[in-house]
């Protein structure tokens, strides 16, 4: 009985100093990251806003701000659906055979492989792009232009230096595959052992196996993934920056060298020579790309998230 | 009403109670008559290696599901075919892998030595050598600057989160938003220290610091994540073993947690530094590019590594021979290797102490 009373003796004493400043230390920490993630959109906004609307000369040929962040947008967009409809079949089936076909032995190294590709600097994929894939992918993209030109993808005229959105498209695929592999591998492995186990024992095939019990167990996640690609598709830089020699307007012309830059890399290429006016209007371009990656993210936690809770119940 | 006939039965010894099945080794088998069958027209028309080996793939791709279709019916084919298709996509996943890897050890290896890597790119005539030497003690300042900027931050985060928050709306919060923080693209994290920078040092302000508080934003949520999972493996016992000796909470995350948890931490944090050592928008925005050696991170333009890989490909110069490889090139390949070392090396540090320090969850 005497415990009792003591414990709740201690229950009622006050918080000692130390535990007071160091709780309220963990909690400042805490804020602090909801307050960076503010400031990066306050400050975005005091800088970029002055932006939209300054006087037509700032915008190059366009006379708006928006019509000259249109064309950057479709050449974000168009380099990342580009990369995703390259990456995701492949990053799936990346996952599925470390995650269901490969014997663990196999799997491993198969999963490092694919860890380190995720570690190389974006710069570096940006100098394999265009003095390795743009030189080699020449001869395919004269190809395309000469028998398939009739679909407007490839009408061409073929670039003569290959540094088009299309090898950006395939560098930046290159580049999310890891994470769609990390995320998809994670979700694939989280399927019920017992459901695997009762459509092999019903006479599936391991691939009816895997449209059956694990397709449907993992799709919330399959999505994120996917959605969490597209996230760094369109915000990478640096690598459309070196690969891409950015055109015009509006073109689904893949292959020749028509094609607007993406948001970010037109940042990273026009900054240097930028007065203060061109600068703000650079960053309102900035803010635009954050607004978009950022409710590209926050959709596809969310979805993470709900699954999340769904499975844990 | 229902007679029962006897079914016509085979005869006892053809029963089989399994589906016709191919030979186990039937793929090996397709594919080494793939490799021949694809090896045919690429000698009679002289293609290339690349050519076959494609070739062979789609030869097996095919050969394979309709054998399997012959003997085992649609599924089993369908079952052949993407077994064959999942197995392709990680043979093709490899080889930009390769092929990057190989090209830089090839093209950087040559540009490596002493010069290289001690002297930096100003000169004062113009037949002297240059080195990124200046680039190196860049990327290690600022590196180092976020590292000291984001670590407290991050590991006190996630003490909160898991000693403090325990799931409440706050501590929710904060988990989902350092998720969504993941994901902020690395351009705009250094567009923000470019806002703030210039709004309080004024429209030409340049400062490997700045350069420091743009990584600082990309690495926080990753430190944050990893503290957060090595904390969650800390027994709980260990925490209520403290507790009962009368030892106040903070001490206990001081003396008993963070210690049991301090490899994976550490781990995380080389991780998260080997992240951001490659980055090159931010820096390029805020930090600027010099010729000089800059030990103050606090004022003046300040080289990175990254940076200084991609202003010299941009500005490459021009070869002393026709034909040759422009200088700023070699410096760029020299700078990739260097680079993708550090990256590599970093990675395997925290792999080595992550496997050394792994948590004895015990049980």
């Amino acid at each position: 009985m005497a415990t009792t009373v003591v414990a709740e003796d201690a229950g009622r004493a006050k918080p000692r100093l130390g535990d007071r400043v160091f709780s309220r230390l963990a909690l400042v920490a805490g804020i602090a990251i909801l307050a960076a993630l503010a400031a990066v959109f306050i400050f975005l906004a005091i800088e970029g806003v002055p932006g939209l609307a300054k006087p037509a000369e700032f915008y190059g040929s366009a006379s708006t701000f928006w019509g000259y962040v249109a064309p950057l947008l479709f050449g974000t967009v168009l380099a990342a659906v580009i990369a995703l409809i390259v990456a995701v079949p492949l990053a799936w089936g990346i996952a599925l055979v470390v995650s269901h076909y490969a014997p663990k032995r196999i799997a491993t190294p198969i999963a490092y492989l694919i860890d380190l590709l995720a570690a190389v600097p974006s710069v570096v994929f940006g100098l394999w792009g265009i003095s390795v894939l743009a030189l080699q992918l020449r001869p395919a993209y004269a190809w395309l232009d000469d028998h398939m030109g009739w679909l407007p993808f490839f009408a061409g005229p073929a670039s003569g230096t290959g540094r088009t959105i299309l090898t950006a498209g395939l560098v930046l695929a290159i580049m999310i595959l890891p994470i769609i592999t990390a995320i998809s591998r994670e979700v694939f492995a989280q399927t019920p052992r017992l459901h695997e186990e009762a459509a092999l024992a019903l006479g599936a095939t391991r691939w009816e196996m895997i449209r059956m019990a694990v397709f449907p167990y993992a799709r919330s996640g399959m999505v994120s993934a996917v959605m969490l690609g597209l996230g760094r598709a369109l915000g990478e830089t640096m690598a459309v920056a070196m690969v891409l020699s950015a055109g015009g307007g509006i073109s689904f012309n893949l292959i020749s060298s028509s094609n607007p830059a993406s948001i970010a890399s037109n940042i990273a290429s026009n900054y240097k020579e930028g007065t203060p006016g061109k600068i703000q209007v650079l960053i309102a371009t900035g803010l635009v790309l954050f607004l978009v990656t950022f409710l590209v993210n926050f959709a596809a936690r969310w979805v993470v998230q709900r699954s999340e809770r769904r499975l844990a119940r | 009403m229902s007679v029962v006939e006897a079914p016509v039965r085979p005869a006892p010894e053809a029963v089989s109670f399994t589906a016709a099945k191919l030979p186990r080794i039937a793929p090996v088998l397709v594919a080494v008559v793939a490799i021949a069958a694809a090896a045919l027209p690429v000698l009679l028309l002289g293609w290339g290696l690349v050519a076959w080996v494609v070739l062979s793939a789609l030869v097996f791709l095919v050969a394979l599901p309709v054998w399997a279709a012959a003997v085992e019916g649609r599924r089993g084919a369908t079952d052949r075919l993407m077994t064959g298709l999942v197995w392709t996509a990680c043979a093709i996943a490899i080889v930009p892998l390769a092929s990057l890897l190989w090209t830089v050890v090839e093209r950087g290896l040559p540009a490596i030595n002493t010069t290289f890597l001690t002297f930096s790119m100003y000169r004062t005539s113009l037949d002297q050598e240059v080195g990124i030497y200046h680039a190196l003690i860049g990327t290690l300042l600022i590196t180092l600057f976020a590292a000291v900027i984001s670590v407290p931050i991050g590991v006190m985060a996630a003490i909160y989160l898991i000693e403090y928050g325990k799931g409440n709306r706050l501590a929710r919060w904060i988990t989902f938003l350092v998720d969504v923080m993941t994901g902020i693209p690395s351009i705009v994290a250094g567009l923000f220290a470019f806002a703030l920078f210039i709004l309080i040092l004024g429209p030409s302000a340049r400062l490997g610091f700045g350069g420091s508080v743009a990584l600082s934003l990309l690495m926080i949520p990753i430190v944050v994540r990893s503290t957060e999972e090595m904390l969650r493996l800390v027994p709980d016992e260990l925490r209520e073993a403290s507790y009962a000796l009368g030892v106040p909470k903070w001490r206990t995350i001081v003396k008993v947690v963070l210690p049991t948890a301090l490899g994976g931490i550490v781990t995380g944090v080389t991780l998260a530094v080997a992240r951001v050592v490659g980055e090159t928008a931010p820096l390029l925005l805020i930090a600027g590019l010099t010729t000089r050696t800059n030990f103050n991170v606090f004022s003046d333009r300040m080289t990175t590594l990254p940076v200084l890989i991609f202003t010299q490909n941009a500005n490459p110069g021009v070869a002393e021979t026709p034909g040759g490889t422009p200088p700023g090139i070699e410096i760029a390949w020299g700078g990739a290797l260097v680079l993708i070392v550090i990256v590599m090396v970093l990675n395997l540090v925290a792999r080595i102490i992550g496997r050394i320090f792994a948590p004895k969850t015990g049980h």
